[in-house]
C-alpha cells in the first residue's frame, strides 16, 4: 500500500513540546518521532508527564510551545475530534465510558463520528463492524449490556474497542492494565499485541514493567517532564538515570 | 433504532385535526385561552430539552428567548404590520441567531457556569428592551389584533391552532434529532465530553447546533404571545417563571425521550390552569416547587425514566 519513501516519514513527530500549568512545567522541550507500526512504551514515575504528553497528542490540552505532526501534517492546533478523525485514538487512565449507553452503542458513537468520515458505509455495516470489534476484544456477549454494568477489565477492553472503532492509525493506551489481576493483564496485553499486528502503531503507557518490556520495540522514560532515556527496552532498563528515577537515589 | 415514522405522522395529523375540529365546534373561548398556554409550554419544554435534555446543558435562558420572540413580533407588527406567519418565521430566525451567539459565548463553559451565563442573558436583554422606547419601554405596548382569518371564528382560536402547529414542528424536530447521529453525539457528550471529543464527536459544533435549534423554537413559541395578550411588557415577556416552569416540565416528564417534555408540559400546564381557576395563580409556583422536589428525589429521570425502569424490571422478570 505505502510507497517505499513514505515509510521514511515518522507517523508522529513531536517537536520541542512544552506544556505548563501555571508555574509548573509538566513537559519541557520534549521531542520524539514514532515510526509507523512501532510498539512504543512510555514509562516514568507518577507525575512525570506521561498522561500530559498524550493529552497534548490527542488534543485535550493546548501546548505552550512546540509542534505535533501526524503523517507529516501539523495538527498542533486541531481540536481532539479532528485528530481522532485523522487516526489518533486513545483510551483513558480512568475509563470514561458513555454511561447511558450499551457497550455496542459506545462503539457506534465512534463508528458514526470518526470512522464514517472517510467512507460512506450503511448503518447495518457499521453494526457488523461494531460486532466484529467486540468479538475481537472478547466483549461480544456484553454488546447489549449497559456500560455501567461492566467489570474493570471489561471497561478497559471496551475503551480499547471504542478506540479501535474509530479506525485509528495510532492508538494510545493510557495504563489500560492498571488495577488488573495478572491474568487480566495478560488478556489486555494479548489484545494490544493483536492490534499491533494489524498495522496499528501503539503507544503504551504502563507501570507494569514486565508488560512494557514484553510489548515494546522501543521505550521512552520521562522524569519531571523531560526525556531521560529512549531506546531498546533492555537499554532503557539498564540506564542509570531510569533506575534512579524509579528507585530514588 | 426503530424507524416507525408512519404512526407518528398519523398521530400528528389526528392531533391537528382534533385541534381544528375543536375550533369549529366549541363556542366557549375559555378552553382556547387555557389550551393556548399549555401548547405554548409544550413547545418551550420540547425546545428546552434539545439542549437541556439531550446535551445536558441546563439553560435558564428560556425567558430570554421567549421574550425576544414576543418582541420580534411586536417590532415587526408595529413597524410593518407584518402578518402572524411572518412574525413567527422572523422570530425563529432571530432565535436561531441568538442561539448561535449565546452558544458561541457560553457553550465553552460547562455545568453550573453555563446555567449562570444564561440567567445573565435574560437580564441583559430584558434591560435593553425596557429601555427601548419604540417598543413601549417599561410601560409595555398595546397591540391591536388584525381581523381574524377564516375558518376561525376568533383570534384566540386561530392562535390556538397556530401553537398546535408549532407543537408538531417542535416535536418532529426533537424526534428527528433523538433518532439521528446528532442525538447520539449529544448523548455521548452529555455522558462525557472529553471522551466524546476523543471518539470523533465535534462537541462544540453539536452543542451550537442544539442551541440554535432550541433557541429558534423558543422564540417561535413566544412570537404569538403578544397577539394572544394584545399587550407586551418586558417584565412579563422576560419573566424568569418561564425558565423555571419549562425546566420543571422537562425534568418531570423526563428528558431521555421527546415524549417526556410533552407529557411534563401537559401535566404541569393542566394542573396550573386548574389551580389558577380554582384557587389562585400564586399557588402554581408552590405546586411547581413541590412537584419538582418530589421528582428530583423520587424519579430523577422523570416519568419517562419511571416507565423505562418499570419495563426493564418486567422484561428481566420474564427472562
Amino acid at each position: 500500500m505505502m510507497a517505499a519513501g513514505a515509510t521514511e516519514i515518522p507517523l508522529l513527530r513531536i517537536g520541542a513540546l512544552t506544556k505548563r500549568f501555571g508555574g509548573f512545567t509538566a513537559l519541557d522541550n520534549v521531542s520524539v518521532d514514532i515510526r509507523p507500526g512501532e510498539r512504543f512504551g512510555l514509562i516514568g514515575p507518577n507525575g512525570s508527564g506521561k498522561t500530559t504528553l498524550i493529552n497534548c497528542i490527542s488534543g485535550a490540552f493546548r501546548t505552550e510551545a512546540g509542534t505535533v505532526l501526524f503523517r507529516g501534517e501539523d495538527i498542533t492546533r486541531l481540536p481532539p475530534f479532528m485528530r481522532t478523525r485523522r487516526g489518533i485514538a486513545r483510551s483513558f487512565q480512568i475509563p470514561r465510558p458513555f454511561r447511558s449507553m450499551t457497550v455496542a452503542e459506545n462503539l457506534m458513537v465512534a463508528l458514526d463520528f470518526a470512522a464514517a468520515a472517510d467512507d460512506r458505509i450503511s448503518a447495518g455495516q457499521r453494526r457488523d463492524s461494531a460486532m466484529s470489534i467486540l468479538t475481537q476484544t472478547g466483549l461480544a456477549s456484553k454488546a447489549n449490556v449497559s456500560a455501567t454494568r461492566l467489570s474493570q477489565v471489561e471497561l478497559r477492553k471496551m475503551e480499547l474497542a471504542r478506540a479501535m472503532a474509530t479506525h485509528p492509525k495510532l492508538l494510545i493506551s493510557d495504563e489500560a492494565m492498571a488495577g488488573l489481576s495478572s491474568s487480566e493483564v495478560d488478556e489486555v496485553l494479548d489484545l494490544l499485541m493483536s492490534l499491533a499486528s494489524q498495522d496499528i502503531t501503539i503507544i503504551m503507557i504502563e507501570h507494569i514493567m514486565q508488560a512494557v518490556m514484553r510489548f515494546s520495540d522501543r521505550i521512552m522514560c520521562l522524569d519531571a517532564g523531560k526525556i531521560i532515556a529512549i531506546g531498546a527496552p533492555a537499554e532503557v532498563m539498564a540506564n542509570q538515570r531510569v533506575q534512579e528515577a524509579y528507585l530514588g537515589t | 433504532m426503530k424507524r416507525n415514522s408512519v404512526p407518528f405522522w398519523i398521530g400528528a395529523a389526528l392531533f391537528l385535526f382534533a385541534i381544528a375540529l375543536m375550533t369549529q365546534i366549541i363556542d366557549n373561548q375559555y378552553p382556547f385561552f387555557a389550551g393556548y398556554v399549555i401548547l405554548q409550554f409544550v413547545v418551550l419544554a420540547v425546545a428546552w430539552s434539545i439542549l437541556g435534555g439531550y446535551a445536558g446543558y441546563v439553560n435558564f435562558g428560556t425567558s430570554a428567548f421567549f421574550g425576544v420572540g414576543v418582541y420580534t413580533a411586536v417590532l415587526l407588527f408595529k413597524a410593518a404590520g407584518a402578518p402572524l406567519a411572518v412574525q413567527i418565521a422572523a422570530a425563529a430566525i432571530v432565535g436561531a441567531f441568538l442561539g448561535f451567539a449565546v452558544g458561541l459565548l457560553t457553550l465553552r463553559m460547562q455545568g453550573i457556569f453555563f446555567s449562570i451565563a444564561t440567567i445573565a442573558l435574560t437580564i441583559v436583554i430584558e434591560t435593553s428592551v425596557t429601555n427601548w422606547r419604540y417598543l413601549g419601554g417599561a410601560a409595555g405596548i398595546q397591540m391591536q389584533r388584525p381581523p381574524v382569518m377564516a375558518p376561525f371564528h376568533s383570534y384566540v382560536q386561530m392562535l390556538f391552532f397556530v401553537q398546535a402547529l408549532l407543537v408538531v414542528v417542535a416535536v418532529a424536530i426533537a424526534r428527528y434529532i433523538q433518532g439521528s447521529w446528532i442525538g447520539r453525539g449529544l448523548q455521548a457528550l452529555k455522558d462525557d465530553e472529553l471522551a466524546a471529543e476523543c471518539t470523533g464527536v465535534p462537541t462544540l459544533r453539536l452543542k451550537l447546533l442544539a442551541c440554535v435549534i432550541s433557541g429558534a423554537l423558543m422564540c417561535a413559541a413566544g412570537a404569538p404571545a403578544a397577539m394572544y395578550l394584545q399587550y407586551a411588557d418586558p417584565s412579563s415577556a422576560f419573566n424568569l417563571n418561564y425558565s423555571v416552569t419549562v425546566l420543571a416540565m422537562s425534568l418531570i416528564g423526563g428528558t431521555a425521550h421527546w415524549a417526556g417534555p410533552v407529557i411534563g408540559a401537559i401535566l404541569l400546564g393542566v394542573t396550573q390552569q386548574l389551580l389558577a381557576v380554582t384557587i389562585s395563580s400564586e399557588v402554581n409556583v408552590l405546586v411547581l416547587g413541590i412537584m419538582l422536589v418530589l421528582f428530583v428525589v423520587a424519579a430523577p429521570e422523570g416519568l419517562i425514566g419511571l416507565v423505562r425502569r418499570f419495563r426493564r424490571n418486567r422484561a428481566e422478570g420474564e427472562a
